[in-house]
C-alpha cells in the first residue's frame, strides 16, 4: 500500500480543482461595469490594510458607497496597472510614494482630476497637472540608537553625516523610492554638482546598505546600527504596536532647510477607465477632505497636506521642512538621479 | 510509452513530444513576456541597463550564493539522509520528520525570525547559512526516499574489498541515489537564484535586489525584463550543468538491508549533523517569532472565520496547483526519463524557467498572457492557480523523472515477456513504481504554493486571501502580534504536507 497516499493526495487535488473550478466560473467578470449609478468602487491600495481600511469603512458609512480593494505594495500594483492599462478593474490608486503615480500617469493611466479636488493640495506637495492628488507627508528623518546618543548631540545636517566619525554606522536604502527622492530633491536644491559630491562622500563613508525603510528602523531599535535615514511615520507605526516608551530608536529632525530634511507625499489618481464613475471621484475628495486627513493625522501620525489641518503633536510644523516644489513624481528627474546613484556605486 | 532500454536511443513518440511541448509553452510563458518587455527597450538600453553601477556584481552575487547553496545543501542533504536511513539512529520517524520541516518555513520568516534573534546577522554567509537550512530538503527527503527503497548490501560487499566507508559509499551507494540528489540540488540552485525574501532582509544584494528595485524605485519594467533575462541565463547555465552532471547511469542491481547499529559516541556525533537544518530553518526563526509576540500589544482576539477562510483558500489553491503540476509535468518528466536529443532538452529547460524566477515576474507575466488571451479568467483562481503551476512545475519534473528513471527496463522486459501489451506492462509495472515520485513532486508543489506571496498578492481574486497574503498584511503594519497566528498556522498547515513527504519512500528495486 506504498502508493495509497499519493494516490489520495491526487484524488483530493482532483476533487479541489473542481471545487474551485466551480469557484473560478462564478466570478469570471473581474471588470464589474463600474457606472456612476453602481454605488461602488474598485480600489487598488498601496498602502496597508490595517492603516486604511477603517477609513474606507468609515466612507462606506457615510456615503453608502461599496468599496472594493485590493491590497499589495505600491510597487507591485504600480507595475500590475501597467500591465493592466486600460483592462484594469480598478477606478482608483492609492499609493504610498510620488513615483508609482508619475509612472501611471506617464503611462496615461489617470484621468485628470477635477480643480477643486486637485487643488485641495498646496503645490509642492501635489501632481502640477492634476493627474493625482497627494493625501499625506512622510518627513524624511534621521532614526537613531537612543542608548548610544541623545538627539542634540547628533549633527542637524544631511552632509554631516558623510563625516569620518560616521564611518560604517550610518543605514541607507539606496534603492528604495523614499531615498531616491530625498536624492532628488537634493539635486533640485543644491544642483547636481553638489550633490554628486555629496553621495560619493556618503559612499565613501561604508554606508550600511538596506532593503527599505523598515529594515532600518528595526537594525536600529534593536542596537546593531547607530543611525539611518527613514520617514519618519515608521517610527510611529512600530511605536504604535510596542508602546513609545519601549523604543530605542529615536527620531532626529534635521534643521529647517537642509535638504535632507524633505518631505515625501503619499496620494491617489483616478483611472481613465473611471472617468464617469461619480462614486470613485468622491472617494478621493474624501481622502482630502476633513475627515479624511484627520483621520490620516490621528491614526497615522502622516502630515495633513491640506490646509488647516494641524500636523500631528510633536512634529516639527510642515512649513519648517523643506518643500522644493519639485515635481517628485517626474520620471525623467528620476532617471538622472538613478544614473548618479549608479555612477557613485550605490545602486 | 513505451520504455527504451539505456543506451538505444530512439525518436520520442509524437503524442508524448507534442504533450511535453504545450506543458512547456505553458512554463515558457514568462520568458515570452519578458523578452516582449525587454525587446521594448532596444538594444542600446539592454546593453546600458547590464553594464551599469552594480549591475554584474549582483549577477556575480546571485550565482555564488546559488553555488554555495547547492553545494551545502547537496553534501547535508545527502549525508543525513544516509544517516537517516543506514544507521540505526533513535526514533527515525521523528528524526526525518523534523528533517523535512524547513520546508513549512517560508525564506521570509526565516530570515525576519532570525534577525529578531541575532539583530546584527547580515551578508554572504548569513544568506549562506539560512537558504542552506530551508533548501536542504529538497534533498534530504528524496535521497532518504531512495536509500530506503534501494539497497546497501553492495556496500558492504565494497567494505569487505578493502574499500574506506566514504569509496563503498561512492561506488556502491551514490549510483542509486545519484538522480535523486541532482534533481534536487537542481530545485535548491533555482530556489536560491530566485529567492527574494531572504536575501533583501540579509542585506545581500543579488539580481532579485535589482529586479526588486527597477519596478519599485524605477518603475520600469522594462529595466526589470532585463535583469529578469540575465537571472534567466543564469538558471540556464545551472539547468545545463545539472543535465551534464545527471550524467546516464548503469542500473546497479541491490537488496535492500537493515540499518546499522553504531556506538554512541558516532551517534553523537552524527545526530547534531541531522539537527542542523530543523535547528537554523524552523527553531531559531520560531523563537524569534515568539519573542516578537510577546512584546507585541496589538495582540488581539484573533478573528477566526477570517483565519479559516484564509487556511481553506490555502489549501484549496494548494492541492489544485499541485494536481494541475504534476499533470503538466508529467509529459516532459517522461520524455526527459527516456528520451535523448536537443529538442528533449530544450522543452525540459524551459519547463525549469520558472522557478528561477522571481514570483512578482511571473505574476506579471500572467497578468500579461491572460488579459491577453483569456480575458474572462482575469482575477480568478484558475489564473492564479496556473500561475503557482508555472512557477513549481519544475519540482514536480525533477523528482518524476528521477523516479521513471529509476524503474528497471528488465522489470519492464519481463512484463512484456509474460504477455502484457506496452500499455499494460506500462500500467503495471512504471507506473506503481514510479507513483511515489509523483507524490513527492505534487507534495513540494503543494507546500511551495501554500508560502507563495507576490504572484498571490498580484493574481488572486479581489477579496480571497491566503496565509501568506494574512500574514503580509499584519506584518508591513508592523502588527507582530496579529501576525503571529497567521504565521504559526502557515507553518503548521505546510508541515502537513512536510511531514507525509517524509514518510514517502521510493519503491524498492530488488532484482528479480
Amino acid at each position: 500500500m506504498r502508493i495509497s497516499r499519493p494516490f489520495s493526495l491526487i484524488a483530493l487535488g482532483a476533487a479541489a480543482t473542481l471545487v474551485l473550478g466551480g469557484c473560478a466560473a462564478d466570478d469570471t467578470a473581474p471588470a464589474e461595469p463600474t457606472g456612476a449609478d453602481a454605488g461602488s468602487l474598485t480600489l487598488y491600495s498601496g498602502r496597508e490594510e490595517e492603516l486604511v481600511q477603517p477609513l474606507i469603512d468609515q466612507f462606506t458609512d457615510e456615503t453608502g458607497i461599496d468599496v472594493e480593494v485590493r491590497y499589495g505594495n505600491t510597487a507591485e500594483l504600480g507595475a500590475l496597472l501597467l500591465e493592466e492599462g486600460e483592462a484594469t478593474p480598478a477606478d482608483v490608486f492609492l499609493s504610498q510614494d510620488a513615483g508609482a503615480l508619475g509612472a501611471l500617469a506617464n503611462a496615461d493611466l489617470f484621468s485628470t482630476l477635477p480643480n477643486d479636488v486637485a487643488g485641495a493640495v498646496e503645490p509642492g506637495f501635489t501632481s502640477t497637472d492634476g493627474s493625482w492628488v497627494g493625501v499625506t507627508g512622510r518627513a524624511r528623518v534621521v532614526v537613531f540608537d537612543g542608548e548610544k546618543y541623545t538627539a542634540d548631540e547628533l549633527p542637524d545636517t544631511a552632509e554631516a553625516y558623510t563625516g569620518d566619525e560616521w564611518r560604517g554606522l550610518l543605514g541607507i536604502a539606496p534603492s528604495n523610492a523614499s531615498f531616491q527622492s530625498a536624492v532628488t530633491a537634493y539635486r533640485v536644491l543644491e544642483g547636481d554638482a553638489a550633490a554628486e559630491e555629496y553621495l560619493t562622500a556618503l559612499a565613501a563613508n561604508e554606508p550600511q546598505i538596506f532593503d527599505g525603510n523598515g529594515a532600518i528602523l528595526s537594525a536600529v531599535d534593536s542596537g546593531v546600527l547607530d543611525a539611518g535615514l527613514l520617514n519618519h511615520y515608521y517610527w510611529y507605526q512600530q511605536a504604535g504596536e510596542v508602546g513609545a516608551e519601549n523604543m530605542r530608536a529615536q527620531l532626529k529632525f534635521l534643521e529647517a532647510g537642509d535638504p535632507g530634511s524633505i518631505v515625501n507625499v503619499t496620494g491617489a489618481g483616478l483611472l481613465s477607465g473611471a472617468e464617469e464613475n461619480a462614486d470613485a471621484l468622491d472617494f478621493i475628495d474624501y481622502l482630502v477632505s476633513e475627515a479624511g486627513q484627520t483621520y490620516f493625522v490621528e491614526e497615522t501620525y502622516e502630515y495633513p497636506l491640506v490646509d488647516g489641518i494641524d500636523a500631528p503633536e510633536g512634529l516639527p510644523e510642515l512649513a519648517d521642512l523643506v518643500n522644493p516644489e519639485l515635481d517628485l513624481s517626474d520620471l525623467d528627474t528620476l532617471g538622472e538621479t538613478q544614473e548618479l546613484l549608479a555612477r557613485v556605486g550605490l545602486i | 510509452m513505451a520504455p527504451s532500454g539505456p543506451g538505444r536511443p530512439r525518436r520520442a513518440p509524437t503524442a508524448l513530444l507534442l504533450a511535453a511541448a504545450l506543458a512547456a509553452a505553458c512554463a515558457g510563458i514568462p520568458f515570452v513576456y519578458l523578452v516582449v518587455r525587454a525587446a521594448g527597450a532596444g538594444a542600446p538600453r539592454v546593453i546600458e541597463t547590464l553594464g551599469r553601477g552594480r549591475v554584474l556584481e549582483y549577477a556575480a552575487n546571485s550565482l555564488g550564493l546559488a553555488a554555495a547553496t547547492t553545494a551545502t545543501a547537496l553534501v547535508l542533504g545527502t549525508t543525513v539522509a544516509v544517516v537517516l536511513t543506514r544507521v540505526s539512529v533513535p526514533f527515525p520517524r521523528l528524526w526525518l520528520l523534523a528533517s523535512s520541516l524547513p520546508l513549512a518555513v517560508p525564506s521570509f520568516i526565516a530570515g525576519y525570525g532570525w534577525i529578531v534573534s541575532v539583530p546584527g546577522i547580515n551578508g554572504f554567509a548569513a544568506s549562506w547559512l539560512l537558504l542552506s537550512a530551508v533548501t536542504v530538503p529538497y534533498v534530504t527527503l528524496p535521497v532518504a526516499a531512495a536509500l530506503r527503497g534501494a539497497a546497501g548490501d553492495l556496500e558492504g560487499v565494497a567494505r569487505t574489498l578493502g574499500r574506506s566507508p566514504l569509496s563503498a559509499f561512492f561506488v556502491a551507494t551514490w549510483p542509486q541515489v545519484r538522480p535523486a540528489a541532482i534533481a534536487g540540488a537542481l530545485l535548491v540552485a533555482l530556489y536560491s537564484l530566485s529567492d527574494f525574501g531572504l536575501v533583501s532582509l540579509m542585506r545581500f544584494p543579488t539580481l532579485t535586489w535589482g529586479i526588486n528595485a527597477a519596478y519599485s524605485a524605477s518603475f520600469d519594467r522594462a529595466q526589470a525584463a532585463i535583469l529578469a533575462l540575465l537571472l534567466v541565463v543564469l538558471a540556464l547555465i545551472v539547468v545545463t550543468g545539472e543535465r551534464s552532471a545527471r550524467g546516464r547511469l548503469a542500473r546497479r542491481p541491490a537488496r535492500a538491508v537493515a540499518p546499522r547499529e553504531v556506538g554512541r559516541g558516532a551517534l553523537l556525533a552524527l545526530l547534531p549533523v541531522v539537527a542542523v537544518a530543523p535547528l537554523v530553518g524552523v527553531a531559531v526563526p520560531l523563537l524569534g517569532l515568539l519573542q516578537r509576540l510577546l512584546q507585541a500589544e496589538t495582540l488581539r482576539s484573533i478573528d477566526g472565520p477570517r483565519l479559516l477562510a484564509a487556511v481553506g483558500a490555502t489549501i484549496g489553491v494548494a492541492l489544485a496547483a499541485a494536481l494541475v503540476a504534476v499533470l503538466l509535468a508529467l509529459p516532459i518528466a517522461v520524455l526527459a526519463a527516456r528520451y535523448r536529443g536537443r529538442l528533449v532538452s530544450t522543452i525540459e529547460s524551459v519547463g525549469y524557467l520558472g522557478h528561477a524566477l522571481p514570483g512578482i515576474v511571473v505574476g506579471l507575466s500572467l497578468v500579461f498572457f491572460s488579459l491577453a488571451v483569456v480575458p474572462a479568467l482575469y482575477q480568478t483562481t484558475a489564473v492564479l492557480v496556473f500561475a503557482y503551476v508555472v512557477l513549481f512545475m519544475p519540482k514536480a519534473i525533477g523528482n518524476v523523472r528521477a523516479g521513471l528513471g529509476d524503474v528497471p527496463a528488465s522489470l519492464v522486459s519481463v512484463a512484456r515477456t509474460l504477455g502484457d501489451s506496452p500499455l499494460r506492462a506500462w500500467l503495471r509495472v512504471t507506473v506503481p513504481l514510479a507513483l511515489p515520485s509523483v507524490g513527492i513532486g505534487a507534495l513540494l508543489v503543494a507546500i511551495a504554493t501554500m508560502k507563495e506571496l507576490p504572484a498571490t498578492l498580484l493574481l488572486r481574486p479581489t477579496g480571497i486571501e491566503t496565509l501568506a497574503t494574512e500574514l503580509w498584511n499584519r506584518t508591513v503594519a508592523f502588527e507582530y502580534g496579529a501576525a503571529a497566528p497567521y504565521a504559526a498556522v502557515l507553518v503548521l498547515v505546510a508541515a502537513v504536507p512536510a511531514a507525509v513527504l517524509s514518510g514517502i519512500r521510493t519503491t524498492a528495486k530488488e532484482e528479480l
